[in-house]
């Protein structure tokens, strides 16, 4: 009989050369993956492996280590496929990250969709990557953009949602899970509630793909974006998951090599999807270490890699305002529906002096408005530290957390 | 820990000096870091000699941030726009005392760069501003 075992991060821990280093006498406590995640050996090793034996471009070469190159970049493509759910990996469009997979999405399908008075449906604690591409196609076409708010524990207000609904918009993006507050949204009940309304959906998986179990037929959403170095891979790597009609009736992005069947002086006939999304040498290297990655995060689990952040959101909800008097935490009160993100402030000390002081233990947090200033207008604070978990993350480095924030805190009280 | 921030630095930041604003001053300058929402609004009652009779700022930031400016705004008190001109980022870390990280010396510089800004059309800058 199978046993199943949840997850171990300290020993995982020896998979991660990082945590080999020393910090002044310490073990690196990374309080940051929401930013980036560290990178396992298989990882670098699959990066190392591509530029020492057989770096050569994808899909020109007519010899072994051309081939050996394009097999393993279309197997990074299929893994990605399959990580994600996606019916087909010629639905996945290789990108740099999210924000370019928004941008391809912005460029390409908004131009030809959004008309004048047409209007697109984003949220108050979108990330700036989901917020300023829709500006500017807003802008180039005169559309209405307009913005679903979210209540004081961080959560999408349903009605407001419901009532922009009405409006019929064309496009609803919004975030799968909040890279600001850590709250998981009720992604697959907003898609068919949007559809309903006639609207495509797009999700930006960004701080879902590499923390929870994802399946884009399961969401039915149109569109699907998410950044490969979150998810243990390096950067560089991304992916765009859209519906293969919609890829198919989309104008190319890019215009160059590699999205192109036939190029005369006056007229080109495109590549098939989703070549012709992918002009120009793409960064082979880092699509193939991602695949690694993504390897390595099914070996896991990903129910697991969920329930292990779950567990820990619920013990740092519990410790940090016990030990930290100062604390005000942002965003959902329960781990059910938040993600292994921390928000926060300190009464008497500036998230910029806390993170400084915080490094000193080798603790990293981050500190700032995490590319989100209207969720931190909304939140009535200039910026806010975050610690954030991965699956080497453990209630020591919480524990680490919680002493620094009350030492950070003692030196900051006001006399 | 405790080691990094002097008493004095923090002392700056509890009960920051010329904190607050003047009535009708002669130079009025904002000045923001936008990679962490620190924000600071300078202002100068310059004299018809050309000396800084009276400075005031307003804002919020780090520790870093307004220690800085407190410290900056004293020093400049009293002294002439030329003499403010050779104001130097060097003179700003001396004035804080303690090691600022390449990625905390946008919050050292802000109320140097503000006042650099405001100061500039009237007097050409002589500091050596771009020194690290």
């Amino acid at each position: 009989m199978a046993i199943v075992r949840g997850l171990d991060p300290v020993a995982l821990r020896a998979d991660f050369a990082i945590f080999e280093r020393d910090f002044r006498g310490r073990r690196l406590a990374y309080l940051d993956s929401a930013a980036t995640s560290l990178k396992p050996r298989v990882v670098t090793d699959a990066v190392a492996g591509y530029l020492n034996n057989y770096s050569a471009n994808v899909h020109r070469g007519i010899y072994e280590i051309g081939e050996e190159a394009t097999a393993a970049y279309e197997a990074a493509r299929s893994k990605i496929a399959a990580f994600i759910g996606a019916k087909d990996p010629r639905e996945i469009v290789m990108v740099r990250n999210a924000t370019e997979a928004i941008n391809l999405v912005a460029y390409a399908w908004g131009r030809k969709n959004i008309a004048r008075a047409d209007t697109i449906v984003t949220t108050e604690m979108e990330h700036h990557s989901n917020i300023v591409p829709w500006q500017l196609l807003a802008q180039e076409k005169d559309a209405d953009l307009e913005f679903v708010s979210f209540d004081d524990e961080g959560r999408l207000s349903q009605e407001s949602y419901d009532v922009l609904l009405r409006t019929k918009p064309k496009l609803v993006t919004f975030t799968a899970v909040s890279n600001g507050l850590g709250t998981i949204n009720p992604t697959a009940s907003m898609v068919a509630r949007a559809h309903d309304a006639g609207a495509l959906v797009l999700v930006d998986g960004a701080q879902a793909v590499p923390h929870q179990p994802v399946n884009v037929q399961e969401l039915d959403c149109d569109f699907f974006v998410f950044s490969g170095h979150k998810s243990l891979g390096p950067p560089g790597s991304g992916a765009l998951w859209a519906r293969r009609e919609i890829l198919e009736a989309m104008p190319p992005f890019m215009g160059g090599g590699e999205m192109i069947r036939e190029v005369q002086l006056r007229h080109t006939t495109f590549n098939d999807v989703p070549y012709k999304f992918e002009a120009g040498t793409p960064d082979i290297a880092a699509a193939i270490g991602l695949g690694a990655g993504l390897d390595y995060l099914s070996g896991l689990g990903m129910e697991h890699v969920r329930a292990h952040e779950r567990e820990l959101v619920e013990y740092a909800l519990q410790v940090l305002p016990e030990r930290v008097k100062t604390i005000r935490i942002h965003g959902p009160h329960s781990a059910s529906d938040r993600a292994g993100v921390i928000t926060f402030n300190l009464a008497d000390a500036h998230p910029h002096d806390v993170a400084t002081l915080l490094d000193r233990e080798a603790i990293a947090i981050r500190a700032g408005h995490h590319c989100t200033m209207p969720l931190h207008q909304r939140l009535g604070e200039e910026a806010s530290a975050r610690a954030s978990f991965y699956i080497y993350t453990d209630r020591d480095d919480i524990d680490r957390l919680a002493d620094a924030l009350n030492k950070v805190e003692r030196l900051f009280a006001r006399n | 820990m405790d080691d990094l921030y002097r008493d004095e630095i923090l002392e700056h930041y509890r009960n920051p000096h010329n904190f607050g604003t003047i009535d009708e001053p002669t130079l009025v300058k904002e000045g923001s870091n936008p990679l962490c929402g620190d924000r600071i609004t300078l202002m100068l009652t310059i004299g018809s000699d050309g000396t800084v009779e009276d400075v005031a700022f307003t804002g919020r930031g780090c520790a870093i941030s307004q220690a800085s400016a407190s410290m900056l705004t004293d020093e400049i008190k009293g002294k002439s726009l030329t003499e403010v001109a050779t104001t130097g980022r060097q003179d700003v870390l001396d004035n804080l005392g303690i090691e600022i990280s390449p990625a905390r010396m946008k919050c050292a510089m802000l109320s140097l760069e503000t006042l650099r800004s405001a100061v500039s059309d009237r007097v050409a800058w002589q500091g050596k501003t771009d020194e690290e």
